[in-house]
């Protein structure tokens, strides 16, 4: 398929999709919300991971930072949505580069651990700083923005606000890959000294590939904010780190579409099999998480390159 | 012990080792005391045993490692820990040991990489350059770089470093994994840099075939120069075999 044709595809798809919410039931309307806020944030942590080789376990932090900046900012001092956006931006990819100073020392599992460790830090913050975040009870009331006098509070406005923002969102992570800068952060996962024979200066692109992927987590957590209205520490965990890790590796770790089949997948899959009301299906709402898991296993067993991989699968096959 | 003669300088060393003292970790060195040059114009083949430091030479001249102690010179002037980039914009490119593309890569994107210091106006005439010297790198320019060749491979490293258009090419093992035909168009090609006025520094394993081309030849021992010879005189002389097969050379002047 031609890139034209290509573009036209995903044009009529996304256009399908934002037509979908018209016979889509509510709760179904803000599942497909759910994902396009949590594509922003695997969207981050696939360029970290995926395309510049720095394990993460702390993507949820940044999604939690990103959330709680727009609950205080709305709720607490009025400042609108619009200006929360750049501002939880540029905070979560300050944060980022600070995250990233670990990466410049130890690598693989033990910056794994470093990451998570900030994740747990950032979750105990969020728990016990109860004057600024409300403790375990959170921040409520999180008002949804308004597009000129056009209000977003509808679950159909808000849905068809995020696949925008989603859209543009990812427009611009393809832009930046396709920079001489997408190939530098392929150049550092594939090998950062042949990487810094040509020039490349990695210890600044490590640092820029988490401070991005964490400016897209903190993008993505003001959306979720908006659309759940309530923010509490529990939501960014590290448990979800691990489900955002889980989203990018099943869908292709590296691979533009890889964290959009991979959070598709991880959102909606317990869900259809939770709420199916076929016959056949129907005893999966008592077994759906172990459905899931097994799945999971199964798919990980037989693509370990992700979902996506099924095309160099094939492809090595019948090269063989 | 006698001091084995050492040629008489044709151009002036663009590249100086000063008793250098470098390693991976501080208690490891490798380079011990070394003290070695190679001049402008030339091939200087850097050989020797697994652990001499022939790589250490190349990597420390790079920046990617840093001198403890000593001083390496390039036109003159000190580069102790001048980081790869600069050296780069200086004018010292590097192909380092074994495969060294980015294989998931286009072959495109891989030369694009090669002039990622370069003003990006600049880069596509810099490419059609190197593209002129390597045409089947043209006609696999859209391809992925692990689909290639070997030889390919080879010549799309030499052409990448090649676009920086370096004053010293440094060289690490470039028979690795080539046929012995290939190996001759590697040697073939560094020969023609080099008459064009380029500087190589090459470590080779394939030292009969690399002094056919070599016009000065190091050979270190224990991190340290033990023989500095004019490449042609090198290959009957029994210090070379002595050295390969476990004995020691006469220590260079």
């Amino acid at each position: 398929m031609s890139p034209a044709a290509r573009n036209i595809a995903l044009a009529i798809a996304i256009l399908a999709l934002a037509t979908s919410a018209f016979f889509l039931q509510r709760s179904q309307v803000y599942l497909l919300s759910l994902c396009c806020v949590y594509v922003m944030a695997t969207m981050g942590l696939n360029l970290t991971m995926g395309y510049a080789g720095q394990m993460s376990l702390g993507q949820a932090a940044f999604f939690g930072i990103g959330a709680y900046i727009d609950a205080i900012l709305t709720t607490k001092l009025g400042v609108s949505f619009w200006v929360v956006i750049p501002i939880a931006a540029v905070a979560c990819f300050f944060v980022g580069l600070a995250l990233g100073f670990p990466a410049l020392r130890v690598q693989h599992h033990y910056l794994a651990f470093a990451t998570l460790g900030f994740n747990v830090l950032v979750y105990l913050v969020m728990r016990n700083e109860e004057a600024l975040t409300g403790g375990t009870f959170g921040i409520s009331n999180v008002p949804r923005p308004y597009l000129f006098t056009w209000s977003l509070d509808s679950e159909r406005a808000y849905f068809w606000f995020t696949l925008a923002a989603l859209v543009i969102v990812a427009i611009l992570m393809r832009l930046l890959l396709r920079s001489p800068w997408g190939r530098a952060f392929a150049a550092l996962r594939d090998n950062p000294i042949r990487a810094e024979s040509l020039g490349i200066n990695i210890t600044a692109y490590t640092l820029l590939a988490f401070a991005i992927g964490a400016a897209y987590g903190g993008v993505g957590g003001v959306f979720y904010a908006g659309l759940v209205q309530y923010v509490e520490p529990s939501t960014f965990y590290f448990t979800t780190s691990l489900m955002m890790l889980l989203a990018v590796i099943l869908g292709g770790s590296g691979r533009f579409f890889g964290p959009v089949i991979g959070t598709v997948i991880v959102i909606l899959l317990p869900e259809v099999l939770r709420s199916s009301s076929s016959p056949a299906l129907q005893f999966m709402q008592k077994w759906y998480l172990v459905a899931f898991g097994v799945a999971l296993v199964v798919l990980m067993v037989w693509l370990p390159g992700g979902l996506l991989s099924i095309g160099d699968r094939r492809a090595r096959k019948a090269a063989a | 012990m006698e001091a084995a003669p050492s040629p008489a300088p044709a151009t002036a060393p663009i590249i100086a080792f000063d008793k250098v003292v470098a390693g991976y970790t501080p208690s490891l060195t490798i380079l011990n005391a070394t003290t070695l040059d190679a001049r402008a114009g030339e091939i200087t083949l850097l050989i020797g045993p697994n652990g001499a430091g022939k790589s250490t030479v190349l990597k420390t001249l790079f920046g990617i490692l840093t001198p403890t102690s000593g001083e390496v010179r390039f036109e003159g002037a000190c580069v102790n820990g001048v980081p790869p980039r600069e050296l780069l914009a200086r004018g010292i490119a590097f192909v380092p040991q074994g495969r060294n593309l980015f294989g998931s890569l286009s072959v495109r994107h891989n030369l694009e990489l090669g002039g990622f210091t370069l003003p990006r106006r600049e880069l596509p005439s810099r490419i059609d350059e190197v593209l002129a010297r390597f045409p089947r790198i043209r006609e696999r320019l859209d391809n992925q770089a692990s689909t290639m060749s070997g030889g390919e491979q080879k010549q799309l490293e030499v052409g990448r470093a090649l676009l920086l258009r370096p004053r010293v090419l440094l060289i690490d093992e470039p028979s690795i994994g080539l046929s012995p035909k290939l190996v001759q168009d590697v040697m073939t090609l560094l020969r023609a840099l080099a008459d064009a006025g380029t500087t190589v520094l090459m470590v080779e394993q394939n030292v009969r075939t690399a002094l056919k081309y070599a016009d000065r030849a190091l050979v270190l021992e224990m991190g340290r120069l033990a023989l500095d010879r004019p490449a042609a005189t090198l290959l009957d002389d029994p210090d070379l075999n002595r050295l390969f097969l476990g004995g020691h050379a006469r220590p260079a002047a």
